[in-house]
C-alpha cells in the first residue's frame, strides 16, 4: 500500500504525458465557429470611401461565395493575397471582402498595389461587424452557401495547399 | 569557417556529455575513483565547448554574417548592436543554445565548487547533469541547428521581431533560463540521492544554495518579463495568465516550496522524500514550460516560434527525465528513513502548510493552463481559460499563505507557541489595520477585495519586520545591543526578512493595479488636453523621426498638476519596415508611488476625424492610465530576489570555500 503512494506521482505524470502527446497532434489554432450552418449575421457596411452600399447581408445570398476579412496592416493578409487573386481570376466564386479596422487611404493603396480580388467590399472601421461574425483575428475566410448560411471558417491566411485540400472541395460540394 | 567551428564544438560537447553521464555513474557504483574523477573535467570541458559554440553564433550576429540562416531570419545589418548581441537568443535555435550553455555553466559550477561533496555524490550529480545535457544537445543538433548556412546568401536579413528589440526583454531570457535550468542542479542532487539511497541534512545544505540561486534568478526573469509586457505591449497590463507566463510561474511556485521544505530537511532531518519529490517536480515543470513554449500545443500571445516536430522531441526528453526520475523515486523513496517528529503547531508545521498551499497553487495554475489541451484531447472542444479562473482559484490560496507567512518564522522548531507568536505580532496587526483604514480613506468606492489585498501586503511586510525586530530584540535591549545582534544574525535570517517584506511590497503593487487603475481613452488633436487623476496632459503635437531600423511618430505631452509643470512625456508609435511590424512605445512617468502611462496611436480613420471637426490636423487616439502602486510590483520582486541573494551569501552555504568545514557540514 505504501509503495502505491510513491508510485502515484509517476502514474499521474504518465497520464499528463499522454495528454501532451495527443495535444501535439491537435492544432490549437483550428477554432470552430459558433456560426457554422447558421445564416450570416445581419449587417450593413459602407464602402471603403465611406459611401452607402458597401456590403450587407442581402449581398451574400443567391450563390456560393467566400467572405474574406482582411486589413492593410495585416502581414498574413499579404501572404494570402495572391491566392485570393487566383480564385478571383479563375472565377467560379465571388469573394466579398470585409476591410477590418483599417484606414481608407491605406486600404485603397493596398488594393492598388496588390490588386483587387473582391466582388464587393465593406469597411468595418470599428470592428463591430467583426464581432457579429465572431472574427478572431485577420485574415479569416468564410464559405457562404446559396441560402446565405456560413458553412466553413478558415482562420489565418489561405495557403495554396489549404485551397486545394479544403476550400475548393467544399466549394465544389456546395455547388453540387 | 567560424560557424562550422561552432557546430563542431557543439558535437564535441555532446560526446563529452555522453562520457560525463556514463563513466562517473559506473565509477560511483563500482567504486572506481578514476572513473568518478572524469566527471569534473568533463563538465568543465563541456561548458567550454558550448561557450565556444555560443560565441561563434554571437560572432555571426555581430558581423551580420548572412550566410548563416539563423542570422538571416532574425537579424538585419541596421539593427542596433545591443539587439544584434541579444538577438542571439531572441529565436528558437539560439535560445536553446543559451539553455544548454546555462545548463553546462551550472554543471561546471558544481564541478568547480563542489569539491567538498562526497566523491560518489558529486560523480552522480554531475552524471545526471550530463544526461540532461546529452538530451538537449541532441535536440539542438537534430532539430534546431543554429549554424545552418544559406547559399546564395541574401543581401540583408529579415530583422528581429520588433517587440523583442527592447532592453527589458533582451535580458529576460538569460535570467529566466538561469532559474529554469538552475533547478536542474536540485534535480540532479535529488536523483543522485535516490541512487545513493541517503538523504540527510548535509544533502539539504548542499542543495539549498543552488535552489536559492535558481529561485532568485527566476524571480528576476519573471519580473523582467512582466515589466516588458507592461510597458511594451501598450495596454498597461502586467500579467495575463498566459500559458507562456504560467510556464515560468509554475517552476517558481514549486521552487519556492522546495526552498522552504529544504529548510526542514536541513534543520530537522524531516520531510525528506517530499523534498526529493519537489526537487524532481520543480525541474519537471521547467521542462514542461520549455515544452509548452517550444511546441506550440497551446496558443499564446508570446508564442513567437513554434514547431510541433520539435515538440515531439522535447516531449520525449520530458518523459525520459521526469518519468525516469519518478520511477526511481517510486522504487527508492519508500526506503528513506523517516526523520524528526514535530507537533502541528511548530516551525516545521508552518513550513508544511506553506508547502501544501504552494503545491496546491502550482496544481491550480497547471490545471488552468493545460485544461484547454486536456479538453481538446478528449474531444471536448476548444476553450480558453482566462484570468477569471486564476483570480478565483489562485488568489484565495494566497490569503492563508500570507497570513501564515508572518506567523511561521515566529514559531519554535518541534513545538511552537501559537498564542505567544500572535501576541508578538500585535504591533504588525495594528499597523495592518491602519493601512486598511488609510486605503479606505484614500480610495473610497474601490472594490472590497482591494482591502483584503492591502491587508495581505501590510501583514506580510510588517510581519517580516516584526520577526526581525524580535530577533535583534529591538526596543527591548539597548540600541547598540540590537545593532550588534543584527550584525551577528546569519545572512539567511536577513534573507528571509527581506524576501518576505519584498513579497508584501509586490502584493501592494498587484492590489493597486487591480483595484484603483484609472483609464481615459480620448481622441485628441494638437492643443487638446485630457485630465486624469489630478494631472492635466496637454498634447503639443507629433513629429516624425527616424531610428536605426525604424521610423517613428513621436508625440509630445506636457504634464501639469494644479498648474505646476510635472514632466514632458513622449509616447511613440514605431514602424519597422523590414519586419513590417509596428510597435507602440508607452511613455511612463513614475513617482515610485504610481505610474502615469501614456500610449499614442494614429486615429483609426483620419478622414473620419477631419470630417467631424474640420480642424487643423489629424486626430490621435490617446490612452492615458494612472496606475497607483504598480511600480511596487517590480520593486517588490527585486527586493525578493535580493533577499534570496543575501541568503545565498550565508557562510554555511558558501561552497567552494576552504575545505576546513568539510567535517562540520555533517552533524
Amino acid at each position: 500500500m505504501k509503495r502505491l503512494v510513491f508510485l502515484a506521482p509517476l502514474a499521474l505524470f504518465l497520464v499528463v504525458a499522454v495528454y501532451f502527446a495527443v495535444g501535439l497532434t491537435r492544432d490549437p489554432r483550428a477554432i470552430p465557429s459558433a456560426l457554422i450552418d447558421r445564416p450570416v449575421p445581419d449587417f450593413s457596411l459602407p464602402s471603403i470611401e465611406g459611401a452607402e452600399g458597401g456590403l450587407e447581408t442581402a449581398d451574400l445570398k443567391g450563390e456560393v461565395q467566400l467572405v474574406n476579412v482582411w486589413a492593410s496592416w495585416c502581414i498574413p493578409c499579404r501572404v494570402e493575397h495572391p491566392v485570393l487573386m487566383r480564385i478571383a481570376a479563375e472565377g467560379g466564386v465571388p469573394i466579398h471582402g470585409i476591410n477590418y479596422k483599417d484606414k481608407a487611404a491605406d486600404a485603397t493603396a493596398y488594393l492598388k498595389e496588390h490588386g483587387n480580388p473582391y466582388a464587393g467590399l465593406g469597411a468595418d472601421r470599428d470592428g463591430r461587424v467583426g464581432i457579429e461574425w465572431g472574427v478572431y483575428g485577420v485574415p479569416e475566410t468564410y464559405v457562404v452557401d446559396r441560402e446565405g448560411r456560413i458553412r466553413y471558417r478558415h482562420v489565418g491566411p489561405i495557403m495554396p495547399q489549404d485551397l486545394e485540400t479544403t476550400i475548393l472541395p467544399i466549394l465544389r460540394e456546395l455547388k453540387g | 569557417m567560424i560557424p562550422e567551428l561552432g557546430h563542431y564544438a557543439l558535437v564535441l560537447a555532446l560526446f563529452l556529455a555522453i562520457v560525463q553521464s556514463v563513466l562517473p555513474l559506473a565509477g560511483a557504483s563500482r567504486g572506481v575513483s578514476a572513473w568518478m574523477d572524469v566527471a569534473g573535467p568533463a563538465a568543465i570541458g563541456q561548458f567550454t565547448l558550448i561557450l565556444l559554440a555560443f560565441l561563434a553564433l554571437m560572432q555571426a550576429y555581430v558581423v551580420s554574417d548572412f550566410t548563416v540562416l539563423n542570422v538571416v531570419q532574425n537579424s538585419h545589418s541596421l539593427k542596433p548592436m545591443l539587439y544584434k548581441v541579444t538577438g542571439v537568443w531572441g529565436n528558437h535555435e539560439g535560445s536553446m543554445l543559451l539553455w544548454v550553455l546555462i545548463l553546462a555553466l551550472f554543471g561546471a559550477a558544481v564541478a568547480a565548487g563542489g569539491r567538498n561533496l562526497p566523491p560518489t555524490l558529486r560523480a552522480r550529480v554531475l552524471a545526471v547533469q550530463g544526461m540532461v545535457g546529452v538530451g538537449f544537445l541532441l535536440f539542438i543538433l537534430a532539430t534546431s541547428n543554429p549554424f545552418v548556412r544559406v547559399d546564395p546568401p541574401p543581401f540583408d536579413g529579415n530583422d528581429l521581431n520588433p517587440l523583442l528589440q527592447d532592453p527589458g526583454l533582451a535580458f529576460h531570457p538569460p535570467f529566466l533560463y538561469l532559474g529554469y535550468v538552475g533547478f536542474s542542479v536540485a534535480f540532479a542532487f535529488a536523483v543522485a540521492a535516490l541512487i545513493e539511497g541517503r538523504v540527510d541534512p548535509a544533502w539539504a545544505r548542499w542543495v539549498r544554495p543552488w535552489t536559492l540561486a535558481a529561485w532568485s534568478s527566476l524571480t528576476v526573469g519573471i519580473a523582467l518579463g512582466s515589466w516588458w509586457a507592461y510597458y511594451e505591449l501598450g495596454w498597461g497590463g502586467w500579467w495575463f495568465w498566459d500559458p507562456v507566463e504560467n510556464a515560468s510561474f509554475m517552476p517558481w511556485l514549486a521552487g519556492t516550496a522546495l526552498l522552504h521544505s529544504a529548510i526542514v530537511v536541513e534543520k530537522r532531518d524531516a520531510l525528506k522524500s517530499w523534498t526529493i519529490l519537489l526537487a524532481i517536480l520543480t525541474f519537471a515543470l521547467s521542462l514542461v514550460g520549455t515544452f509548452l513554449v517550444r511546441s506550440g500545443v497551446l496558443t499564446s500571445v508570446h508564442a513567437f516560434a513554434v514547431d510541433p516536430e520539435r515538440g515531439v522531441f522535447i516531449l520525449a526528453l520530458l518523459v525520459l527525465a521526469t518519468g525516469g526520475s519518478l520511477l526511481l523515486y517510486a522504487l527508492r523513496a519508500p526506503a528513506l528513513k523517516l526523520g524528526g517528529l514535530f507537533a502541528p503547531v511548530s516551525r516545521e508545521g508552518a513550513l508544511v502548510l506553506n508547502n501544501l498551499l504552494l503545491s496546491t497553487a502550482t496544481a491550480t495554475v497547471f490545471l488552468g493552463t493545460l485544461y484547454p489541451l486536456f479538453l481538446d484531447a478528449v474531444g471536448g472542444g476548444k476553450v480558453s481559460v482566462g484570468p477569471p479562473f486564476f483570480n478565483a482559484t489562485f488568489v484565495p490560496l494566497m490569503v492563508p499563505l500570507v497570513a501564515a507567512l508572518a506567523v511561521g518564522p515566529m514559531l519554535a522548531w518541534k513545538r511552537g507557541d501559537l498564542a505567544g507568536a500572535l501576541g508578538r505580532l500585535k504591533l504588525a496587526a495594528v499597523l495592518t489595520a491602519a493601512c486598511v483604514l488609510a486605503a479606505l480613506w484614500w480610495h473610497t468606492g474601490g472594490p472590497v477585495l482591494a482591502l483584503v489585498g492591502v491587508a495581505m501586503a501590510a501583514w506580510a511586510f510588517f510581519g517580516a519586520l516584526t520577526e526581525f525586530a524580535e530577533r535583534i530584540r529591538l526596543f527591548r535591549a539597548p540600541l547598540a545591543e540590537s545593532l550588534r545582534r543584527a550584525a551577528g544574525l546569519p545572512r539567511s535570517a536577513w534573507g528571509t526578512t527581506i524576501a518576505h517584506a519584498g513579497l508584501g511590497i509586490a502584493i501592494a503593487g498587484m492590489t493597486g493595479s487591480a483595484a484603483w487603475i484609472e483609464e481615459r481613452v480620448v481622441l485628441l488633436r494638437p492643443g487638446g488636453t485630457v485630465e486624469l487623476a489630478g494631472y492635466e496632459l496637454r498634447f503639443d503635437g507629433v513629429e516624425q523621426g527616424q531610428g536605426a531600423n525604424y521610423s517613428t511618430t513621436r508625440g509630445t505631452f506636457t504634464v501639469t498638476r494644479d498648474g505646476r509643470p510635472v514632466t514632458t512625456l513622449h509616447p511613440e508609435e514605431r514602424w519597422y519596415p523590414v519586419a513590417r511590424m509596428g510597435t507602440t512605445e508607452a511613455a511612463i512617468h513614475t513617482t515610485w508611488y504610481s505610474d502615469l502611462y501614456l500610449v499614442l496611436a494614429s486615429a483609426p480613420g483620419e478622414d473620419a476625424g477631419r470630417d467631424a471637426a474640420g480642424g487643423d490636423g489629424p486626430d490621435h487616439v490617446v490612452r492615458a492610465y494612472h496606475h497607483p502602486l504598480v511600480p511596487w510590483i517590480w520593486l517588490g520582486a527585486g527586493v525578493m530576489a535580493l533577499g534570496g541573494a543575501i541568503s545565498l551569501s550565508d557562510r554555511r552555504l558558501r561552497i567552494g570555500a576552504p575545505s576546513a568545514r568539510r567535517r562540520l557540514a555533517v552533524p
